[in-house]
């Protein structure tokens, strides 16, 4: 007698979706909107300036500007699971490098964030550099 | 930057020769040191001295003379710049993408400092329609009232005007600070959706209306709220960015920031996707 063939149970892949709500821990106005929240910051985080690192002194100085100006909008992100900043003249997140040990504090992150993204942009690396050199009308 | 991709299978719009290739990606790889560039200096830009200054009288030029007039003037080192006889002409002073002091003796039309990265402005008069529209960086300091969508879409830096501004101020600002030390009219902040307003006066009715996100301080009276814009809790933090802010300002300087009134996004009206776009590996 031909045995019976038990039936599979095919597990489906749920594919996990970074981010996705019943995926994370939501906060409680995610749980009230029903929406996951997608910022990788808080954008309102105000800077704490007791914090500001000696470059970006010497960086407020050098532009004639009394505080961080627009770097006040700038905060430390990730990307792909590394922390990363996100530059607005290249439209793309700057990893930090490794070698860079980052500490606990989000206000201390920040300000590294902003040394950061500043030196990045003046360097003759920077993706604009080749943009300008390439477009530039006048 | 997207890599790109020879696509072997033709749609029908490649078919029709509109395009051979297809974005498959967004990652870019650029290695650089974090050490190599302490020079404070941006590529493309004027290296100009503050202390080297200049005036310009624009009386008998036209709006575009001028803005060249002021390149040329920047190519040259000058630092600080002053010019003479505005008289209220539209679009002066727009697209300065370099550290420069520049100061206004008298009003300014519509669109004036428009697509600036990085000046530091003081305008002695008025201003127009969408004074410091999309304001990267810099600082804009206006001494008497300002027209309408002031400030439109700014990204960064700070805008003041120590008198009063018309209606719409901050629409769509995405960035930056706008301070205000008279009144706002309505729709303050109209579709914001980061940065910050400070309006030490009164405000007309809409406020924050349809605001994704971003943080509007009030001094006065609001004539009333938009839709989505809710009150949130002034904690010490902010009260002390707001008193450092205002003597950056130099306006308010007897103001107490403590009896301020902060307004937020009740984020109701928040449609996105689960992912951010800058997540999505697809094409753009």
């Amino acid at each position: 007698m031909a045995k019976k063939k038990g039936k599979k149970i095919v597990k489906a892949k749920v594919k996990e979706i970074k981010g996705q709500l019943g995926k994370k821990v939501e906060t409680a106005r995610e749980k009230m909107i029903g929406q996951s929240i997608g910022y990788r910051y808080d954008v309102n985080l105000l800077p704490d300036y007791s914090k500001l690192t000696p470059f970006l002194k010497k960086y407020i100085e050098a532009m004639g500007w009394d505080d961080l100006n627009w770097l006040e909008d700038v905060h430390m992100g990730y990307e792909e699971d590394r922390p990363a900043v996100f530059c607005r003249n290249a439209n793309g997140w700057v990893t930090i490098p490794k070698s860079i040990k980052l500490p606990n504090n989000q206000q201390d992150r920040d300000m590294i964030a902003r040394e950061l993204l500043v030196k990045f942009q003046m360097s003759p690396k920077h993706p604009l550099v080749d943009l300008k050199k390439a477009y530039l009308k006048f | 930057m997207a890599n790109l991709k020879t696509v072997s299978k033709k749609s029908k719009a490649q078919s029709m020769g509109m395009h051979t290739e297809v974005l498959t990606g967004r990652t870019q790889q650029k290695f650089f040191n974090p050490d190599e560039a302490e020079n404070f200096y941006y590529f493309g830009t004027y290296d100009v001295d503050f202390n080297k200054r200049t005036e310009l009288d624009v009386k008998d030029m036209t709006a575009p003379e001028a803005n060249k007039e002021i390149d040329n003037l920047m190519s040259q080192g000058y630092g600080t710049i002053v010019i003479k006889n505005p008289q209220g002409k539209h679009s002066l002073g727009v697209g300065i993408l370099n550290k420069l002091n520049l100061i206004f003796e008298g009003s300014l039309g519509y669109f004036g400092m428009g697509s600036c990265d990085g000046p530091i402005v003081r305008i002695n008069g008025r201003v127009g329609w969408s004074c410091a529209e999309n304001l990267m960086a810099g600082k804009v300091v206006i001494e008497k009232n300002a027209g309408s969508c002031f400030g439109a879409a700014i990204r960064g830096g700070d805008l003041i005007c120590k008198g009063s501004v018309g209606a719409r101020t901050g629409i769509d600002m995405k960035g930056g600070t706008i301070i205000i030390g008279g009144d706002a009219g309505a729709f303050t902040g109209f579709m914001m959706q980061r940065g910050r307003i400070i309006i030490l006066g009164d405000v007309g009715i809409n406020l924050g209306d349809s605001m994704y996100d971003g943080t509007i301080f009030v001094g006065g009276e609001i004539g009333s709220y938009g839709s989505d814009a809710v009150d949130s809790e002034l904690t010490s933090s902010d009260q002390d960015w707001l008193k450092r802010k205002l003597k950056v300002a130099e306006i308010g300087e007897n103001f107490d920031v403590s009896k301020m009134k902060k307004i937020v996004a009740g984020k109701k009206l928040w449609n996105y996707d689960n992912l951010e776009p800058t997540e999505k590996k697809g094409a753009i």
